[in-house]
This record gives C-alpha cells, structure tokens and sequence, in this order.
C-alpha cells in the first residue's frame, strides 16, 4: 500500500513538472548570458554633437553592433544569416549605417540610433567578384548624392534615402576585375585590372551611368597584390616580383605610371614586400619582414621614404581632423610595450600623440586599429584608439590607458570540455564566507517576506540583490552538489578560456602559443578539447589537465599541434607537433596511474599513434589490444568503416607508439539513392541506471545498451541540398542503426518524401532526430526505441531458480543478439540547430531533449513526449504509468524554454555536464552568444529548492514548541482541577 | 503546470497576425522571384492598433531553416529577392510571440504565383490574414499570497495537524464513556500495541 501511495505522489510530481518552469524573479540566479560580437573586421566611428559617442563595428560572425565608446557595451546588433557575411560598413545621410553583404548581393541600411532596418535593396548579377562599397563623405538628404555599389560585375548607384536602384552599369561582359570607384562631381571613374597587367579606367555620367570614355593602358609587368589608392587619382602597387612599386595616375581618365626599386628607397632591408591596406593620403604602408615603411608620394610622383619602423604592428586608415589636415596612428611592439604613435600625414616631424600601452601577454598581437579622434577642453585634440587583438578581443585605449575591453574571442567557440574545480583546503576558512547568524536571519526574515507577499520594493529589491549576489555560487572551491566547474572552451583565434559555471567569469585564459601563426604553421586551427588528466582516486595532489588538438591548415594533411595544459592554472604543461597528421582522435576507456587518459590518434596515411607516450601506456594498450574498435565515415563515397588494430607500425624509424590497423568490416551505401548526411553515436561517458523497463503490463523490456551503437542517416542524392529545391517524390531519408564493432546493421527505416538536414541525439537505447517532411512541408521528430528481445526470457521466474537465465553472459556485440526495434514520428514546428539530452551523474532522472531552436531559443522537452508507446488513447493503467496520448505533434510550451525570454544569438551548440547532485545537469549554450544555466528535468526531488524557507521552518518549530508548553501547562492545570474535584 | 491567472489569460489573449501580401517578381530575371510579406504584431486584442515591429524585438524572418535571413522594415514589410520557383518555408522568429511556419509555393510554370499557407493549421493565407496564434510567456506567474498557500504548505499541515491533536483529542476522550475507555485501553495495552492515547499526558492521567 505504501509502495502504491509513493507511487501515486511521485506520478503526481511528474505530472506537475512536464515543463521546466522559471519564475521572473528567479532569473540569474542559477543562469548567465553574455553576449559578444565576434572579431571585429570593420569599425566606423560616429561622434555626434549630441554627445552619444558610439562606435559602428561590423564582425566576422556577421554580427553588426552599435557600441558605446565609454564602456564597450552593446546598444544594438543584428546577427545576420550564416552565409550573410558583410563585406563593407559604412554611415550614410550621418543618420544610417549601409551594409553591404552576400558577396555584394545585399545592401542595407539601418537607423542609426536604434538599429532598426530601414530599407534594404537586392543587387542581382550573375559574376562573382569583389564588391566595393563607395559613399561620399558628404553625402546628404538629396537623391542626387549616391551610394556606389560594386558587386557582382556591375555597378550600381542607390539612392541613401530609400534604397531605389537608380542606374546600373554592367561589366560583366568586360573581364575587368574593378577594384576602385573615383567619385568626382559628374564624372564617376571605375579603375580595375584585366588580367594582371592590362588596367582599363571607364568614365561614367554619374547622374545616368552613362559610359563616357574608355581608357587602357599596358604596364610594364604584372602586378601582385590590390590595388591601393593614395590620393584621389593616384595609385600604388606592387609589380609581380614584389621588388618595384608602380605608381599610377589617372587623370581625367588618362592613365600614366611610372615605377620604383623598393631597394632605391632603402638599401639595408631585402625581402618580400607587401603593401598594407591602410588608407593614407599621400602615403602608404609597406611590410617587408618586420619592417613597416612609410612611403609618401609627392605631388610629382616621387616616393619619399619618410619612416622606417621596426616590430610595426598595425597602421589605421586616416582620418581628418580639420579641414586639410589628416592624422594616422600606428603601433609598433618594443620592450614589452605596445607604442602607439599618431601623427600628422603632412607635418612628419611632430607627433600628434605618443603613448606607451602594456597590454596583457595572453591577448597576442595587435590585428588592426581604427582611430578617432575627439576635441578636449582645451580644445586640442585627443585620439582614441580601437585596437582588434590577435585573440579576437576589442580594446579601447585612451590616453595611454586601457579603458576597455571585450573578449570577443568567445563567440567562436569550437569546443567545450569541462574540468572540477580543487577541493576545499584546509586553510580556507569556512566561516569567512558565511555571514554571522543575524545577517542569515535577516535574509531569511526577508525571503520570508518576499514568500507572504507582504514585502516592500524595498524589500524585494534587497532580497533579489541577496539572490544575486550569494558568493556560495562563484567559490573557486568544489562543491557538494557540483555545481561549481570549470567550462574550458576552446576558440576559433586558438584562446583557451576557463570559465567559471557560477557566474561566467574568465578565471584564466591562455592564447596558445602553438596555435599562433608562425613561419611553421601558416593556418593553425583549433580542432578539439579533450579532457587528459582527471585526477580522482590516485595522483590527487596532481591537477587536471587538458588536451588541445589542432592543425596548421584546413586539410586533414596538415602537421598536427597538440598543447597539454593544466585546468586550474591555465598554464601550458607542454606542447608537441608530432610528425603525423590527425585526422581522427580517440580517447579510450582506458587510463593509466597518473589518470591520464590513454587516446589514439589516427593519421590519414592509416597509421594510429597511442598518446601519453609512455612505456606504462604501452603495457595498458597491450593488454587492450584485441578491444579497440573505431570506425571512420567517409562521407563522400558514403562508406562507413570499421577498424581494429593490428600491429606495431612497419616503417624505417622504429616508434613503439605507432600502431597499423586493419579494416574489420565496411558498409557500402549506394551512391545512386543514398548519401550520407549525419551520423550520431552516444556520448562515451553516459551513465545508464537500468537496463530493465517496466512496461505497463508488468512485463519487462530490456534496453539494448551498447556503446558501439552509430546513428547513420542518409538521404537522396537529390534531397542532400536545402529545403525547397527538391519535390517530395524525389527525396527520402533512410536511416541506420549500425554496431560499430562488427558492422552490422540492428535497424533500418525509409522516410518517403523528407529530407535533411537532421539533427539526431543518440542516448542510452534511443535515438532522437529531427528532419524535414517534404509532403506535410513540416519538420518532423522521429524517435527510435531498440530492446534487446535475447533478453526477454530472463522475466521467467523459473529459469532464475533453475539458473537459466543468461543475464550473467557477457555482453558482446558478436554475439549476434535478437533486437527489435519501436518507432514513431511527430510534427515539431521549428527549425532546429542542435539537440542534445540531458546527462545526470547515475542516470536515474528522466531525460529531457534540449532543442535549439532557428529562434536561437532552447527549448527543453520531455523524453516522454517522444516515446513509442505513445497511443491515441492510452488505457488507465498506461495513463498511470505516464504514458502521454498521442498527438500529431510536439508542444511547445513556452515555460519550458531554458533560456526563458533571452536568445543564444548565432546558436551553434549544446552542451550538458552532470552534476554530482543526481537530479540536476549543467547545461552551457553556445554561439555568438553564452548562455549558461542548471536544469532538473524532474525537479530538485534530492535537495531543497533555493526558494526553500528556513524562516518559516524556524518559525513552525519555534510554535510548535510553544504549543507543547502551552497544552503542558494546560493539561497540567486541568489535572489539577480534576484531581480537586 | 503554469496557472492561468486573469492577468495571464488577458496575456494570452494578445493576438498576433501576420499578414503576406505576396508580389510577383518585377525584375523578371530569369533566375529567381521575390517573395514580399509583411508580419504585423497586435498591441490588443479587438482593437486595430498595431506595435511597430522594431519596436517589439528583434525580429528576423527566415527562409528555409537559416538559408535566409532577412529584418523588418519600421512598417513591417520583409522581402527575399532571387528565391528559385519551388516550395519554401517561411519561419518567423521574434522573442515573445509564436508564430507558425508559413509553407510559400512558388510557381515554376505560372512565372511569379505565388501561394502561401501556414503550417500549423493548414490554412491557406488567401486574405494574407492569419487567425492568432499566441504570444509567449516564459515566466511562471506567481501566486499572490493566500492564507490557503500557508495552509497547504507542509508546514502549515504540520501545525494543523498538531493543533487538532492538541485541542480536538482530548474533547474526543471525553465524550467516550470512561467505562469504554477503560476496556478499550485494556485490550490495547493486552496487544501490546502503543495507543496515541496513553502517551498523551493528559487523557493518560484523567482516567
């Protein structure tokens, strides 16, 4: 009976809980979010009379932001669409910011103040090339007054006000690669080259677009390089052996040139020359090795060397600080210092600013700068500078300082581990953290308050501040629940960030130093992060470590880096570039003395390579040699295999770590009707409480748990595309349930009419994923259920007592086991980006799917939304048992977004980390933006809720008492009484 | 399960439409069409006011699961220039309201029709008017105080239920006839079994 009533309370806790719920004022407590731009690429200032300074930024994650100069805050920004990216920024009217973006294909203008779109106009053409973004600076409210637009082989003027397309000129019929627009009054000049060395000038009306004159004109050699403009008519570039530098006049529309020995300038440096793209008047940058040059060009077209600068770093493009004077600032690296110098294009002599700056090791080198200048009290001027860091990261420095930064590094993150913080020493005092009792009193008396309704905005101001502020969150000390870790995130810039789960601080960052361009390595990338070293049970003095894989270039061809680094420092232990490549990583169950874990690394020539490079790791893989399976997806020739290994490497060095290993078995799609498009497996450290399900008849299912499970899905070779390019009689979707110790495959099901892109999470014995139906034109969510049926005998009482069962045998996946297969498929509305499920410590909690959204959103749903038995009209005892009927489609409660009324702008990925307590996963989102936040998919049931009232627990003891001694004395009086009587 | 308190219906009841005004492509290039539409947001539900879109969020349109992304003009138009003749889903995504995907058929052979219908109910958009959907609330409503929450909470059972021990036993015991009681505690102490009523002090002794 007991059994029966705990049963009914705890089917009654999780009918109340299908959604995850927040209250408003709970926000923050147990969640961050912050947001970033990404690296900025473009940056125009905006200095107002009004006194809003602001600053116009546009970024590689196509984000385009309004921030303030002051603090570096966020006023606006758009995140536009993944294949968006913006190509030029510039204000127009003084009231709005044009974008140009998609290959030049896109032209928008937003308002300036609050970022409101204001119009946006297509610019169709069929060529690709480079666009060109040209608005005249004094460009005010008048339709005469043109933005210029090159971009896809033509050009087009638009109208700022509204965006109308006035006149279009084509030159995609001439094979000129335009590279500059010359806006005079009536006469609009376009400048490019034919080939490298043919360079065409044509005259256009700039009122009509009329073709005017036609001018071309031969040099001497080819040309390397862009094209550079140095004042309005003329122009600089590099020949093709990088040692003259050719000038070029344009004259109303004559060309003439003359060219130059770089080595006439300057006998002592030699080298490869480059001119940078910094817009100067009457000057230009050139970087030969370390060396930055300043060239200036006279008015008779002579070069002057005018600076030669050693470590240069970075030169601004120019700005004007009053009618014909024009500033410029460069930053050049020396004695642990970064010198930023201003000055004056014409007056060389004299330095407008000259600052010293130290900027933190870890931020790298200096990107680019973009300079403003502002007027002071005194009516000099002052400059600001914006500096772009090699990290990704935006600085603003002022008179000499650093007045702010952002670590816009973070909204490129490529991968996410996690590592414990150390366990409380000794030494640090407890008591320090907690406040004496009366504070604790008082902020309980408070909650109290807050939770009878009767508190003051005062008061609840005070509590929600008490909420917030709780120190408990943030300790830099494990926890009990383990709530507290470290996120350590790996970005695209090769910055390693340790972030705090408490309250999204960067407890430590290192910019890797072999993940730094270098004369070695031209692209270095970071790939992956893994968890090396979890020291728990032995070597517990020692600290946590972390493996970074890389590679120098995008090609799996490219040499290998890796990097160890310790997760409570933030320091780099070591760091190797190995003589192979990675093309796939491994980290194996398998660990050694020290805790660290053993991983194969796989190389493109079919070689493995065991890392830690130690002979007790050897010992341990021996020992394993026969139990390691992988397998690799060749997706292009849709073959999936999979391999063992075989023997130590045959080749002339002899590497006791290197291994050669041998295919077992491949599956062969047919490349006519099947592609591969995603493939899913479980995430190895999952934890599974039971195999056994209890069905609602008292029979018992048994999940088949298999570790070497792979979720392929395959869809037509017509349908591989995107939505809307295919009709529903040419596209399915097939998908896969392999083992991928001996390739068989368990499952197989066909989706007529769907089609990707699918998005699939696979846990414990199910498989969820997310795919388009073309007939319905719906997304649709299907869920995959498999048992183990080898198994079912097992339920037979008998056999137990006669010992026939088989659930001692070991589990192997050669053992060929009987295994069927549940299915079903519901409409779902959105978009998705990622799934992922909830993890938890022992697996006992029921799992929630967390589904990001197109919205940027992340919505946590039931598993059992998604469950097989699912039926129209499921009986009592189903009904009992939590079984939901059966609906055509998911809901969508709008409780149960995780982010609640935020965005995850530019969503890319979800991540989710048990924590020690068994009913709560850490859930850390990711994309331009972070969001960060703890989820209970069936409740805190193992701990009391933050909202829990201690007062009033006090408060009910505390009356209780008094009620005893007052009945006491009552009954005792009564008696008295009684006994007089 | 969230609560629907007057204030969260009044909420709910905040309509939405969206309206697409589809125009054929005028440009007539041979490589695609323009899909042009309009969402506009309700303040209320029965009046004809309307929010300016930028005002509310920041709202994106989306063609084709994140092919496209495009913005809102201050009087809610959108367009997508160069789409191909096919079927396309249109997604709108704006923080506190929900809006269903909106299928958009694209005529290949009829250059420029352009029909559109709404995912969710499978109605078509001829009027360009949609039915309201919902807006979104991601919050919880708390439960204004009442002396029933006191009550229910497991704190408050427990002084209910010692008060009623307290005051409400001891009237029972003695309205039992003593004689009864006598034979009844009897039995009880014969079974051996703890009876609530001896370990009360008071009825203990009365008898």
């Amino acid at each position: 009976m007991a059994i029966r009533v705990f049963h009914f309370i705890l089917l009654f806790l999780s009918f109340t809980n299908l959604t995850y719920s927040l209250y408003e004022d709970q926000v923050g407590l147990m969640d961050w979010h912050q947001k970033y731009i990404g690296k900025v690429k473009h940056a125009v200032f905006h200095t107002q009379k009004t006194g809003r300074k602001r600053v116009l930024v546009s970024t590689e994650e196509n984000v385009v932001a309004s921030l303030d100069l002051r603090h570096g805050e966020i006023f606006w920004r758009h995140v536009l669409g993944t294949n968006d990216v913006i190509d030029g920024l510039d204000i127009a009217l003084g009231k709005y910011v044009i974008t140009l973006s998609s290959d030049g294909s896109i032209l928008r203008a937003w308002n300036l103040p609050d970022g409101q779109m204001v119009w946006e106009s297509s610019l169709p053409g069929s060529k690709a090339s480079k666009s060109i973004l040209n608005i005249p600076k004094n460009l005010k409210a008048d339709k005469d007054d043109l933005i210029l637009v090159y971009s896809k082989g033509s050009l087009n003027a638009v109208s700022g006000v509204d965006g109308e397309v006035l006149w279009k000129k084509d030159f995609a019929d001439e094979s000129i690669e335009v590279s500059h627009i010359i806006q005079s009054s009536d006469v609009i000049y376009v400048a490019g080259f034919v080939g490298s060395s043919k360079i065409h000038v044509y005259g256009l009306n700039a009122k009509s677009g009329e073709l005017l004159d036609k001018n071309h004109a031969a040099l001497p050699s080819g040309t390397f390089g862009e094209l550079l403009s140095v004042s309005g008519d003329t122009f600089v570039v590099l020949d093709e052996m990088r040692s003259k530098i050719v000038i070029i006049h344009l004259k109303n529309g004559e060309i003439s040139y003359n060219q130059k020995h770089i080595s006439d300038l300057t006998e002592d440096i030699a080298g490869q020359a480059v001119i940078l793209p910094s817009r100067l008047p009457g000057m230009f940058a050139l970087n030969i090795n370390s060396y930055v040059l300043l060239i200036k060009v006279t008015n008779q077209g002579e070069l002057v060397l005018v600076d030669k600068v050693n470590n240069g770093a970075a030169v601004s493009d120019s700005l004007s600080i009053s009618e014909d004077e024009h500033a410029f600032a460069f930053v050049h690296y020396g004695d642990n210092k970064i010198h930023l110098s201003v000055k004056n294009v014409n007056d060389w002599n004299h330095d407008l600013l000259k600052e010293s700056i130290v900027i933190e090791h870890q931020r790298g080198k200096i990107d680019k700068i973009f300079v403003n200048n502002y007027v002071r009290t005194d009516r000099s001027h002052g400059f600001r500078a914006l500096m772009v860091m090699e990290d990704h990261s935006l600085l603003l420095v002022q008179q000499g300082e650093i007045v702010w930064s952002r670590e816009d590094g973070l909204a490129s993150v490529v991968d996410v581990t996690t590592s414990e913080l150390p366990v409380q020493k000794e030494g640090v005092s407890v008591a320090k953290v907690e406040q004496n009792l009366f504070e604790w009193l008082k902020g309980h008396m408070l909650k109290l308050k807050g939770t009878l309704m009767i508190a003051s905005p005062d008061d609840l101001a005070a509590i929600q501040a008490l909420r917030l502020r709780s120190s408990e969150k943030s300790k830099m000390t494990r926890d009990h629940n383990g709530f507290r870790k470290l996120l350590i995130v790996l970005t695209r810039a090769g910055k390693v960030f340790a972030l705090h789960t408490g309250d999204g601080r960067v407890v430590w960052s290192i910019l890797l130093p072999s993940l730094r361009k270098s004369e070695a390595c031209e692209n270095p990338v970071g790939l992956h992060i893994y968890q090396w070293q979890v020291p728990h049970h032995h070597a517990l003095d020692e600290n946590p470590s972390v493996l970074v894989v890389g590679r120098c270039g995008p090609s799996l061809s490219a040499p290998t880096v890796l990097s160890f680094i310790d997760a409570y420092t933030g320091m780099e232990l070591k760091s190797l570039s190995p003589a192979h490549t990675a093309a796939q990583v491994i980290p194996l169950p398998h660990t050694d003395s020290t805790e660290q874990r053993l991983h194969l690394i796989i190389d493109d020539n079919q070689h493995a390579y065991l890392y830690p490079r130690t002979p007790e790791a050897i010992d341990i893989l021996k020992h394993e040699f026969s139990n390691v399976y992988w397998y690799s997806v060749d997706a292009d020739n849709g073959v999936i295999r999979g391999h063992a290994l075989k023997s130590n490497c045959v080749q002339e060095a002899v590497d006791e770590y290197c291994f050669d290993f041998r295919d077992l078995w491949s599956v062969v799609f047919p490349s006519e009707s099947e592609k591969i498009i995603a493939t899913m497996t479980r995430k190895p450290n999952e934890v599974v409480h039971t195999q056994a399900k209890v069905m609602t008849d008292y029979d018992v299912m048994y999940k088949y748990i298999s570790k070497n499970l792979l979720f392929v899905a395959n869809a037509a070779p017509k349908a591989a595309g995107e939505i809307g390019t295919v009709i529903p009689e040419e596209a399915w979707l097939v998908i896969y349930i392999l083992d991928t110790v001996t390739g068989r495959i368990l499952h197989r099901m066909t989706h007529n009419g769907c089609q990707g892109p699918v998005h699939a999470v696979f846990s414990e014995n199910w498989v969820v994923y997310h795919y388009f139906n073309l007939r319905a034109h719906r997304y649709e969510m299907s869920v995959v259920e498999i048992y183990d049926q080898s198994r079912a005998d097992n339920k037979d009482v008998w056999r137990f007592v006669l010992g026939k069962h088989n659930l001692t045998s070991p589990i192997s996946s050669y053992s060929r086991p009987e295994v069927i297969a549940k299915s079903q498929s519901y409409f779902f509305t959105h978009s998705v980006k990622a799934i992922e499920v909830t993890s938890t410590a022992k697996g006992i909690t029921s799992k929630q799917l967390l589904i990001g959204t197109i919205g940027d959103q992340v919505l946590a749903l039931d598993k059992r939304f998604l469950d097989p038995r699912r039926t129209v009209n499921p009986s009592q005892a189903e009904k009992e048992d939590g079984i939901i009927p059966l609906t055509d489609s998911l809901p969508i409660i709008p409780q149960s977004y995780i982010t609640h009324a935020l965005k995850v702008e530019g969503l890319r990925g979800i991540v989710t980390v048990p924590a020690k307590l068994e009913s709560t996963s850490l859930v850390f989102v990711y994309g331009v933006d972070l969001f960060f936040t703890q989820i209970a998919p069936s409740r805190t049931y193992d701990s009391l809720t933050e909202d829990f009232s201690y007062a009033l627990l006090l408060l009910t003891i505390v009356a209780l008492v008094a009620a005893i001694f007052v009945t006491w004395v009552l009954s005792e009086r009564k008696d008295l009484q009684d006994k007089w009587r | 399960m969230p609560l629907k308190s007057p204030f969260l219906l009044l909420l709910l009841s905040l309509q939405l439409f969206i309206c697409f005004a589809f125009a054929q492509s005028t440009t007539g290039s041979s490589e695609g069409y323009t899909i042009y539409g309009r969402v506009r947001i309700p303040s209320n539900f029965g009046t004809k006011d309307y929010i300016v879109p930028g005002k509310v969020s920041n709202v994106k349109v989306i063609l084709n699961g994140g092919q496209r992304v495009t913005f809102l003009r201050p009087d809610g138009y959108f367009s997508f220039h160069n789409v191909p003749a096919g079927t396309h889903l249109i997604e709108v995504s704006a923080l506190g309201y929900f809006f269903s995907p909106v299928r958009v058929d694209v005529s290949a052979r009829n250059p420029g029709k352009i029909q559109a219908a709404l995912t969710e109910s499978r109605r078509g958009l001829t009027e360009f008017v949609l039915e309201p959907l919902k807006d979104e609330q991601y919050y919880e409503v708390r439960e204004p105080f009442s002396i029933m929450s006191i009550v229910k909470s497991p704190m408050g059972l427990m002084v209910g239920f010692m008060l009623i021990v307290v005051f409400l036993m001891p009237k029972l015991m003695e309205n039992m006839d003593p004689e009864e009681m006598r034979r009844a505690q009897e039995e009880m102490r014969n079974q051996g079994v703890p009876s609530l009523a001896s370990m009360l002090p008071g009825a203990a002794r009365s008898n």
